[in-house]
């Protein structure tokens, strides 16, 4: 009865906001941005460490529904110990990928596929989006909070 | 408003009443719809949206222009609306009735021309509860003038602070802004005797009837507010046309707040005189089919009379608010003693929006988020709600199929 909800609520997603990862303030980050979605009032603070070209941790702290907070999760467990250049391609890969092209995806960015049916959902893809948004402004410095408007 | 209002006629029949909205049979992802949106916006009923097609096929021409036959029809409709509204709300005279495009202009409107005279430290009171669209004209006047913003209080239970609200008045308030019904949390607010307490002080008031219109009888004289705004498509009515109900001493004092065509009698380089109510408010071409369409609304509800739609929705919300309170990890947020047409919720963790899409889902449509009250989300410490709100079109059958998605939306994310 339940199976189209299960497309956009795959088991992988609901584990990710049941349990996230990472969803903490790191003692030592260097980089943070707060992303905001107006329509709903959700907030999402992702926090990097990056030294040299490397991102050493990733983290998020926020409320949010289950797609963001697992989009978050995924997204920092992704990107942890990876270098800054791959953080800036996984944007533009899951970006574009939500918003329906076809992307090819890393290996290590193959968790996320788990959310590629939020784009059947045009009013849902704003939340899957609101970390990656936060993540590009902590990437940009940005110290005004980024919208998913 | 009186919620209680029992009517010595025949119970509202349902079913009949559906017959009348072609949207309501329709199937969303295989389910019936059952259409809990209506704080966002009602839907149209067929006589409605005939006479808006009727008009265009046979008696547009512009309103108060020419001397053709066309131009007579579609005048003699636009002020025919404009004398249904008058009669709907009881008010004085058809000068008190200023056509706007909704709610958000008519405060607007207020704000702009009653604004006018406003000074460095006067005040304007208004109430914790209030839509963005009653709290943000006024933000943007006090940013002109200098004028101070005050906000009375609620309880935990969505009842406004009336006693604080009065005490607040003070030498400097320059005009109250309240809602009628709050469309976050269903509270009905007692207008009169705010309207008594600020009228001793000789403060006039501005009501927002966005939510309270659909919902039970308004009579403008009997609240005793000096304005009254309200929107059309809140009430059956079109989108883009709304009214400013203004009792007609206040708005001959105002100056007009845009200039154009219609708001004028006469036009020179050296000099220009303002047309008479309501006219002196309408600049440019008014939205004519939109009233036309409000005119059939409200005789198609005076048809089934709001007495009665009053009651049966007041069972009605009682009985989804029973309903609600059955469900498992089910907070109710706005529980006010006098409530109309809506219920906010939270379920569990679950966030609203993950709620929504699983109700859509079930062919159940709800409103998720901040409902354009972010300060009464902020009071409640939340981001959103999940909010279900009733027309008298709704039925216990789709309260039920409400709560059975709500029990898969558990299954689910909880």
């Amino acid at each position: 009865m339940n199976d189209d909800l299960r497309d956009i609520y795959r088991q992988r997603v609901l584990q990710h906001s049941r349990q996230p990862e990472n969803r903490r303030r790191p003692s030592h980050a260097n980089r943070e941005a707060v992303g905001f979605n107006p329509l709903c009032g959700d907030k999402v603070t992702v926090y990097l460490d990056q030294h040299a070209d490397t991102l050493d941790d990733v983290a998020f702290e926020g409320t949010g529904c289950a797609i963001s907070i697992a989009s978050a999760s995924m997204m920092t467990q992704a990107l942890r110990g990876r270098p800054t250049a791959d953080a800036r391609a996984a944007i533009a890969a899951i970006t574009a990928m939500l918003d329906g092209q076809t992307v090819d995806t890393p290996v290590w960015l193959q968790e996320l596929r788990a959310l590629e049916n939020v784009r059947d959902y045009p009013s849902r893809v704003k939340c899957a989006v609101l970390p990656w948004r936060a993540l590009e402004g902590a990437l940009d410095q940005k110290t005004e909070s980024i919208t998913t408007e | 408003m009186s919620m209680a209002a029992e009517s010595a006629a025949p119970a509202l029949d349902v079913q009949r009443v559906r017959e009348d909205f072609p949207i309501l049979h329709q199937s969303v992802h295989g389910c019936p719809l059952a259409f809990l949106d209506n704080a966002a916006s009602a839907q149209r009923p067929a006589a409605v949206i005939d006479a808006v097609s009727e008009y265009y096929r046979r008696d547009h021409a512009n309103v108060h222009r020419g001397v053709h036959t066309l131009s007579h029809r579609a005048t003699d409709a636009y002020e025919g609306a404009r004398e249904k509204v008058r009669a709907f709300v009881g008010a004085a005279s058809t000068r008190e009735i200023v056509f706007t495009r909704g709610t958000t202009e008519a405060i607007n409107l207020v704000a702009a021309s009653l604004g006018a005279e406003l000074r460095q430290g006067d005040e304007i009171l208004i109430s914790h509860m209030e839509h963005h669209s009653n709290i943000v004209p006024w933000q943007l006047l006090c940013e002109r003038t200098g004028a101070v913003l005050k906000v009375a209080p609620i309880d935990a239970d969505g009842t406004l602070r009336l006693d604080d609200m009065l005490a607040m008045l003070s030498a400097r308030t320059r005009l109250v802004g309240i809602t009628h019904v709050s469309n976050a949390l269903g509270t009905v607010n007692p207008v009169e005797a705010i309207v008594q307490a600020a009228h001793a002080r000789d403060v006039p008031v501005l009501v927002d009837g966005a939510q309270a219109t659909l919902h039970a009888r308004v009579n403008v004289q009997q609240l005793g507010c000096d304005f009254y705004a309200f929107s059309g498509h809140k009430m059956c009515g079109p989108t883009g046309i709304g009214v400013l109900y203004g009792r007609e001493d206040r708005l001959e004092q105002m100056p007009p707040w845009q200039g154009g065509g219609e708001m004028i009698l006469t036009v020179s380089f050296s000099e220009t005189v303002y047309n008479q109510l309501p006219y002196k408010f309408e600049a440019g071409t008014p939205n004519i089919a939109g009233a036309i369409g409000l005119g059939a609304a409200i005789d198609y509800l005076e048809g089934i009379g709001l007495e009665r739609i009053a009651a049966y929705e007041q069972r009605l919300l009682a009985y989804l608010t029973e309903r609600l309170g059955e469900v498992q990890g089910m907070r109710l947020i706005g529980t006010a003693e006098a409530k109309a047409g809506v219920q906010s919720f939270l379920l569990g963790d679950i966030h609203p929006h993950d709620l929504g899409t699983v109700l859509d889902h079930k062919g159940v449509a709800i409103r998720t988020g901040h409902h354009c009250a972010m300060p009464v989300m902020e009071l409640f410490g939340i981001p959103g709600t999940a909010r279900a709100s009733i027309a008298f079109y709704n039925t216990e059958q789709e309260v039920d199929q409400l709560i059975e998605a709500l029990q898969v939306a558990q299954e689910l994310l909880g």
